[in-house]
C-alpha cells in the first residue's frame, strides 16, 4: 500500500522527463536568478510572486496545476471530484486524501493535522494572511483521520479547489508554526525564513531581499531526486541583467520573467549560452476606459458613477478608439513571440476563449473616422474632433515601464489620426498599483480617461475574475477606493449572468456563461484588450527538465531539473 | 573646541529627534502602500486585512511613538540581552520590516559587509586618486596632465553610473569574460583563491564608483589649490627658501583642505547609504539596494530606520568636518 | 597697469570698466573661449535646430524603426522609428533649460545659506541643522510627496508644460543645494578671519559690503565647481524624475531620458547611447571651461599678470 500513491505521483512527474537515471545530488549546483528578490519564504505573509515561487521549492500544496492548466495530485492521492465522491453532491464539501509516507524535511510524517493547521493559520482573523482569498467561503477544515481532510463551505462551491491548490496555498508544518498564529506570525522569523517543507530543497541560509542558499532534501519522497545537491537563488537587479547572466555570460542557469523588448532578448539569445522559453497564462494587457467623469472640478465625486463621462459614455467613441489600434504592431514592438494580439479580456484557458470579437485584430483608421463622423464628432481646425463644445482630448495613464511607454506613444499617434488628442502620463508602479487612498495617481482612482495595465487571475477558473466588473465593485470614496471595477461598468444583464455562473457546477454551462460575459464586455468596448501576454523565462542550455508553467509556480518541477 | 564638541553633541540629540519626526511624517505622507507590489489577484479586502495586521490602522502619533520605543529602547535592550545573556528585553517587540517580517537591525547588519567592501573601498580609492590628481592639476595648471584630468573627470560625473556600469559588464563580463557580472554576497574570503575571486567581483563596481567620486573630489581639490597658490603666504614661504615640495604640500595644501574636507565628510555617510544604482547594476545587494527595495515596497519601518541611521551619520560627520576646520585653520572660532 | 595699456589706443576718455578687464582676461583663456563657443553652438542648435531639421521628434515611422545612419536619419532612429537627431535637438532644449535653471537656483540657495551661516554667527547653528535635515531626507519619498502635493496646483496655474518645468527646477534645486552650502560656509568661516576682512571690518565697512566685495569673490572657485557638478546632476536627475511620473510625459524627449532608454540596446545600437551621452558630457565640459575662465578672469591677482 505504501508504494501505490508514490507511484502515482512518480508517474505524473516522470511523463515529461526522460533522464530518470539521475541520482539525488549527482548534478551538483544550480543557480537561479529572479530580478525581484524574495523577502520571506512564507507565502501566507507575503503575496509577492517572488516569495511564492521561491517558497515553492520548499513547501508544497495538495495539488498543483501542470503546464496545461490541468490539476495534478501532488501531496494528495488524487483530485477529488463529484464523480469519485471526493466532492459532495450539494457542492458544500470536499474531501482530500493525503498520500501516506510523505515526510517533512525533518523526518516527521506529513499528516492531515498539518493541513488543518495550515487553514487555521491563514484563516486567523488577526494574521493578515495574504492568501485568504483561497479560503473564501470555507466554514471548517477538519481531519477525518490522519490522512483525510474534510473542508466544508458556507455556500455551494462549483469550484471547490481554492484551498491547498497551487503555489499560493501550500501546506506548512504544524510543529514549526504552532506558536505563530495571528499577531505572533511576524515574530517567527526563523520559521518564516526557513520553513520546514516536503519539497525537494531545504533552506540553509536566507538573506531577505538578497540570496537564498538551499540543499537537497534528504527526506524527499523520490529517493533519486532532486538531481541538484545545492541551489542558489539570487535576487535583485533588473530583467536585462538577469537575462544577460543566463543567456550571455552563463553565470546563472535560470532567469525568471524577462520583460524585455523582443529584439533585446533575441540579441541575447544569439550568444548561444541559453534558451528563452515562453508560455501563456491568463495575463492580458488592456486599456480600461473610464465611463465616469474624472474632471478635477467635481471634487469628491470625481471618477464616480454620479457623473457619466462627457464623451467616453458614447459607445461609438470607445469603438473608434479600439478600431484605430493596430494590435499586431504593438505585439511586434513590445512582445514578439512572447505575446499575441487579442480581442478578449478572457483569452485563456483555451476552453473559455471566445472568437466572436476577432474583428478588432485588424486596424481600421478610416472606419473609425467614419464612425466618429456619423456620431457627430466633427473635426476641428486643430485636427481634434468635437461635439457640443466637448472635444476628444484624452488623458492616458499607465505605470512606468519601457514597453508601456512605447505603446502609449504608438497609440497616441494612431488616435491623432482619428482626431483624438492624447496626453500621456506614466506613474511609478509602486504608486500606481499602491492603492494609497491619499494619492491621486492610483489605478483604482482612475483620475484619467484611460488607463493601461495587465491583469490576470490565478488558477483556471474565471468566476472571480469576471466578478470584477459587477455593478457595485467599483472603487469609490465610500469604500476607500478599494474596488476592482476600474471602468465603473454597471449592467444588470451582466450581473445576472454572474449570478447564474455562481450557481452552476456544470463546466459546459460555465464556459458558455464566461464567454457570454467576455463578449458582452467586448461588444460594449468597456475595456480594450491589447495583448495576451506570455511569461518569458530563460534557462541555460545545460539545464534540463525545465517546463515553464504559468498556472502555478515556475519552479513547480524543480525536482526534475538536471544537468545535461 | 572641546566645549564646542560637547555642546554640538548634546544639541545633536534634539536635532536627530526632530529629523526622525520629519522623516516619519514624510514617509507617512508619501503615496504608496505596502500591498502595492502584491499581484492584482489578491482582492482588496485581503489587502486591507494585511494593512491592519501591519499596524496601519493605528493613528499616526501612536505609530511614531511605537517606532521611537522600538528603536531607542527595545533594540538596545535586545543587544544588551545578546551580549550579557540576561533577559532584559523580554517580550519587547523589535523594529520589524514589513517585507520580510524580520528585525530591521538584523537585515541592516547583514548588508554592511558588502557595502563596506564595495562602496567603502571605492570611496577610499576615489579619495586616494583624487587628491594627487587635484594637487598636480592645480600646480601644473593647463598642462596636458591637467587637461586630460579635466576631461576624464567631466566624463566621470556627467556620464551616469547606470551607463558606465552596464558598459563595463558588457565589455568585461559578456565579451571578455574576465569578471562576474553578479556579485556573490555569500562569498567568504578564506584563502588566496577566494581572495582573488573577491577582488574580481569587486573590481567593476568599485571602479565605477571610484571614478565618480574621484571626479568630484579632484575638481574641488584643484580649485581650492589654485585659490591658494597665488596667496601672499606662499610667496613668503618661497622667499624664506623653503623647498617647493614643502611649500606645496604643507602650506598650500593645508589651507586648501577646507572645501575638500567638507566634500569628503559629506561623502562618508553616503558610503553607508550605499550606491543605489551601482548596487542594482552589479547586484551587490548592499544598503543602497536595501533602501530602494524598501522604498519601492513602502516598507516604512525599514526606510525609517535606515534613513535615520544615515541621519545620525550625516550629523556626526558634519560635526567632524567642523572640528577639522578648526584644526586646519586655527583662526576659525565657533564660540 | 590697466591705464597704461589703455592710454595709447583709446579715443574715449571714459574710464575703463572692471567688466571690460574681466572680458579681456577671459579672452586670453583658450579653454574658456572654446567652451563658450561650444556652449553657444549648443544653445543655437537646440533653439534654431528644430527649424532647420524639421522632422517631428514624436513622429513614429514604424517601418523605419531601428535604422542606422542614413541621409533621411543622420543619427538613425529608435525602436519606434522616431528620428534620433530630432529627438536630440528637442531633448536638448529641455535638458539645457532645466540644467541651467536648476543649477543657478541651487547655487543661489546654497551660496545664500552658506554665506549667511558662515558670516552670521547666530544663524550658523540653525541653518546648518536645516542642512543636515535636508541631507537626511530620502530623495524618492520626498519627490513622491512633492508630486502629490503640488502637481495639480502648478498645472492649474502655469499650464501643463510650464507647470512641470517649474516643479522640476524647484525640486532639483531644493534637493541639491546642501553641498554648496556646506562648502561655501566652510570657506567663509576661514575667510572672515583673514587680515583683509578684519581690516575692512575695522574701518567700519558694513557687513553686506564685506560679503559682496571681499568674501564672495574668494569663494567663487568652489562655487564654479559646484556649478559644473550641478548642471550634470540636474540633467540626469531630470530623467530620473520622469520615471517617477514627475517629469515631462514619456514621449517628451530629454537627453537623460534618451540615454536611459537606450541602455537596453547598448550592444545592438551603441549609437543611441553615445549621442545623448556625448551631448551631456560635452555640455558639462563646456560649462566647466567657462567656469575656469571666469574664475581666472575674476581673480585680480591672475588678471594683473
Amino acid at each position: 500500500m505504501r508504494f501505490k500513491p508514490i507511484a502515482i505521483v512518480l508517474i505524473a512527474l516522470l511523463i515529461p522527463v526522460t533522464q530518470a537515471l539521475a541520482e539525488r545530488g549527482s548534478s551538483g549546483h544550480v543557480n537561479i536568478i529572479y530580478w525581484q528578490a524574495p523577502s520571506i519564504l512564507n507565502p501566507f505573509l507575503s503575496g509577492g510572486t517572488k516569495d511564492i515561487e521561491s517558497a515553492s521549492l520548499v513547501i508544497e500544496p495538495l495539488a498543483r496545476y501542470d503546464e496545461q492548466g490541468n490539476m495534478v495530485p501532488w501531496l494528495a492521492k488524487d483530485i477529488p471530484t463529484v464523480a469519485n465522491g471526493g466532492v459532495s453532491e450539494d457542492l458544500m464539501s470536499i474531501t482530500w486524501s493525503i498520500s501516506e509516507g510523505i515526510e517533512w524535511s525533518d523526518g516527521t510524517p506529513l499528516t492531515a493535522h498539518d493541513v488543518v493547521f495550515t487553514a487555521e493559520y491563514c484563516m486567523h482573523p488577526e494574521g493578515g494572511c495574504a492568501q485568504l482569498n483561497t479560503f473564501e467561503n470555507v466554514e471548517s477544515v477538519t481531519a477525518v483521520d490522519d490522512y483525510t481532510v474534510l473542508i466544508t463551505f458556507s455556500k455551494p462551491k462549483p469550484f471547490p479547489y481554492g484551498p491547498f491548490l497551487g503555489a499560493t496555498s501550500p501546506i506548512i508544518q504544524k510543529a514549526q508554526f504552532a506558536d505563530c498564529l495571528g499577531t505572533k506570525a511576524p515574530g517567527c522569523t526563523d520559521a518564516n525564513f526557513m520553513p520546514i517543507g516536503t519539497g525537494p530543497f531545504v533552506v540553509t541560509d536566507f538573506r531577505p531581499n538578497d540570496v537564498i542558499s538551499m540543499v537537497a532534501n534528504d527526506n524527499y519522497r523520490d529517493p533519486n531526486k532532486p538531481a541538484f545537491a545545492t541551489l542558489t537563488f539570487k535576487g535583485g537587479g533588473d530583467a536585462a541583467a538577469a537575462g544577460r547572466a543566463v543567456l550571455e555570460t552563463g553565470e546563472f542557469d535560470y532567469a525568471w520573467n524577462l520583460q524585455l523588448a523582443p529584439s533585446v532578448i533575441k540579441n541575447m539569445e544569439q550568444a548561444g549560452k541559453g534558451k528563452v522559453v515562453a508560455a501563456f497564462g491568463t495575463a492580458v494587457e488592456r486599456i480600461m476606459i473610464n465611463l465616469t467623469n474624472p474632471d478635477p472640478a467635481l471634487g469628491d465625486e470625481r471618477s464616480t458613477r454620479a457623473h457619466p463621462h462627457p464623451f467616453m459614455s458614447d459607445i461609438r467613441v470607445r469603438k473608434a478608439l479600439s478600431m484605430a489600434i493596430d494590435r499586431s504592431i504593438l505585439n511586434e514592438i513590445g512582445y514578439g513571440d512572447t505575446g499575441r494580439p487579442t480581442c478578449n479580456v478572457l483569452p485563456a484557458p483555451a476552453i473559455y476563449a471566445s472568437t466572436a470579437n476577432d474583428d478588432c485584430l485588424i486596424q481600421d483608421v478610416e472606419g473609425a473616422n467614419q464612425l466618429l463622423e456619423e456620431a457627430g464628432w466633427v473635426m476641428g481646425s486643430d485636427g481634434i474632433r468635437a461635439k457640443d463644445g466637448v472635444s476628444l482630448s484624452i488623458l492616458y495613464q499607465t505605470s512606468t515601464n519601457p514597453v508601456r511607454q512605447d505603446f502609449q506613444a504608438l497609440i497616441k499617434q494612431w488616435w491623432s489620426q482619428i482626431g483624438v488628442e492624447t496626453e500621456l502620463r506614466n506613474i511609478d508602479a509602486s504608486v500606481f498599483f499602491g492603492g494609497d487612498p491619499g494619492s491621486p495617481d492610483t489605478y483604482q482612482k482612475h483620475f484619467a480617461d484611460l488607463e493601461m495595465y495587465t491583469n490576470l487571475f490565478d488558477g483556471t477558473d474565471p468566476e472571480n475574475y469576471m466578478n470584477s466588473w459587477r455593478c457595485g465593485a467599483e472603487p469609490t470614496p465610500e469604500n476607500g477606493w478599494q474596488g476592482v471595477n476600474m471602468p465603473r461598468y454597471c449592467s444588470e444583464e451582466y450581473d445576472s449572468l454572474l449570478d447564474e455562473m455562481a450557481g452552476t457546477g456544470d463546466l459546459e454551462t460555465r464556459i458558455e456563461l464566461a464567454k457570454a460575459m467576455n463578449d458582452m464586455l467586448m461588444e460594449e468596448f468597456i475595456m480594450l484588450p491589447l495583448i495576451h501576454r506570455g511569461r518569458v523565462s530563460a534557462h541555460a542550455n545545460s539545464l534540463g527538465g525545465v517546463i515553464l508553467n504559468t498556472w502555478d509556480s515556475e519552479l513547480w518541477n524543480a525536482a526534475d531539473w538536471t544537468r545535461q | 573646541m572641546f566645549d564646542y564638541t560637547i555642546r554640538r553633541t548634546l544639541l545633536a540629540i534634539p536635532t536627530l529627534l526632530f529629523i526622525s519626526l520629519i522623516l516619519f511624517l514624510l514617509l507617512d505622507l508619501a503615496p504608496g502602500d505596502p500591498t502595492a507590489n502584491l499581484p492584482l489577484t489578491i482582492p482588496p479586502e485581503v489587502k486591507e486585512k494585511i494593512r491592519l495586521s501591519l499596524g496601519l490602522g493605528e493613528p499616526l502619533a501612536i505609530r511614531y511613538l511605537l517606532w521611537l520605543q522600538q528603536f531607542f529602547i527595545n533594540e538596545p535592550l535586545h543587544y544588551l540581552t545578546e551580549i550579557t545573556g540576561w533577559d532584559l528585553s523580554g517580550d519587547r517587540q523589535r523594529v520589524l520590516s514589513w517585507q520580510s517580517r524580520s528585525p530591521v537591525a538584523d537585515v541592516i547588519a547583514q548588508r554592511i559587509p558588502q557595502t563596506l567592501w564595495v562602496v567603502g573601498m571605492s570611496y577610499v580609492v576615489g579619495v586616494l586618486i583624487a587628491l594627487p590628481i587635484g594637487i598636480i592639476s592645480a600646480y601644473r595648471q593647463y598642462s596636458w596632465f591637467d587637461q586630460v584630468g579635466t576631461f576624464v573627470s567631466m566624463i566621470g560625473f556627467s556620464v551616469p553610473t547606470f551607463f558606465t556600469g552596464v558598459l563595463l559588464i558588457v565589455v568585461f563580463s559578456v565579451e571578455l569574460g574576465w569578471f562576474p557580472s553578479i556579485y556573490d554576497t555569500t562569498h567568504v574570503v578564506e584563502d588566496w583563491s577566494s581572495f582573488v575571486f573577491q577582488v574580481k567581483q569587486m573590481i567593476m563596481p568599485t571602479m565605477v564608483l571610484a571614478l565618480y567620486n574621484a571626479a568630484q573630489i579632484s575638481r574641488f581639490m584643484r580649485a581650492s589649490m589654485l585659490d591658494n597658490l597665488n596667496q601672499d603666504f606662499v610667496r613668503t614661504a618661497r622667499a624664506k627658501g623653503l623647498r617647493e615640495s614643502t611649500v606645496i604640500l604643507v602650506h598650500v595644501l593645508r589651507n586648501s583642505m577646507i572645501p575638500v574636507v567638507t566634500v569628503i565628510a559629506l561623502g562618508v555617510p553616503t558610503v553607508f547609504g550605499g550606491a543605489i544604482i551601482t548596487e542594482q547594476v552589479f547586484k551587490v545587494n548592499g544598503l543602497g539596494q536595501l533602501l530602494i527595495t524598501a522604498i519601492q515596497a513602502n516598507d516604512i519601518p525599514m526606510v525609517q530606520s535606515l534613513t535615520f541611521v544615515f541621519a545620525i551619520l550625516i550629523v556626526a560627520f558634519n560635526l567632524i568636518a567642523d572640528i577639522l576646520y578648526g584644526v586646519l585653520d586655527p583662526r576659525i572660532r565657533y564660540d | 597697469m590697466t591705464e597704461i595699456s589703455l592710454a595709447p589706443g583709446s579715443r574715449s576718455t571714459r574710464p575703463r570698466s572692471q567688466w571690460l578687464d574681466v572680458w579681456d582676461q577671459f579672452r586670453t583663456h583658450r579653454g574658456a573661449l572654446a567652451g563658450t563657443g561650444f556652449f553657444v553652438f549648443v544653445l543655437f542648435g537646440v533653439t534654431i535646430g528644430p527649424f532647420v531639421w524639421t522632422i517631428d521628434p514624436q513622429y513614429i515611422d514604424i517601418l523605419a524603426r531601428d535604422s542606422g545612419m542614413s541621409l533621411a536619419h543622420p543619427l538613425g532612429t529608435d525602436q519606434l522609428g522616431r528620428d534620433t537627431l530630432a529627438r536630440l535637438i528637442v531633448g536638448g532644449q529641455t535638458s539645457v533649460a532645466v540644467g541651467l535653471t536648476a543649477m543657478l537656483l541651487s547655487l543661489f540657495l546654497g551660496t545664500l545659506v552658506g554665506v549667511t551661516a558662515g558670516y552670521v554667527r547666530w544663524l550658523d547653528g540653525p541653518l546648518m541643522r536645516l542642512t543636515d535635515l535636508f541631507l537626511a531626507l530620502p530623495l524618492l519619498p520626498l519627490l513622491l510627496v512633492i508630486i502629490m502635493l503640488f502637481r495639480e496646483t502648478l498645472r492649474a496655474s502655469f499650464g501643463p508644460e510650464a507647470g512641470i518645468f517649474v516643479l522640476i527646477v524647484v525640486v532639483i534645486s531644493i534637493t541639491s543645494w546642501m553641498q554648496t552650502a556646506r562648502i561655501v560656509r566652510g570657506d567663509v568661516l576661514s575667510l572672515k578671519e583673514r587680515e583683509y576682512v578684519l581690516a575692512a571690518v575695522s574701518i567700519g565697512t558694513p557687513g553686506r559690503r564685506i560679503v559682496v566685495r571681499h568674501i564672495l569673490p574668494n569663494v567663487l572657485s568652489p562655487i564654479m565647481v559646484s556649478a559644473t557638478l550641478g548642471i550634470a546632476n540636474a540633467i540626469i536627475t531630470e530623467s530620473a524624475l520622469s520615471f517617477l511620473g514627475l517629469g515631462f510625459p514619456s514621449d517628451f524627449p530629454t537627453w537623460g531620458r534618451l540615454l536611459y532608454d537606450a541602455i537596453d540596446y547598448l550592444q545592438q545600437y551603441p549609437g543611441r547611447v553615445v549621442w545623448p551621452g556625448l551631448a551631456i558630457s560635452l555640455t558639462v565640459l563646456a560649462v566647466n571651461y567657462i567656469g575656469d575662465g571666469l574664475r581666472d578672469a575674476l581673480d585680480p591677482r591672475i588678471r594683473g599678470r
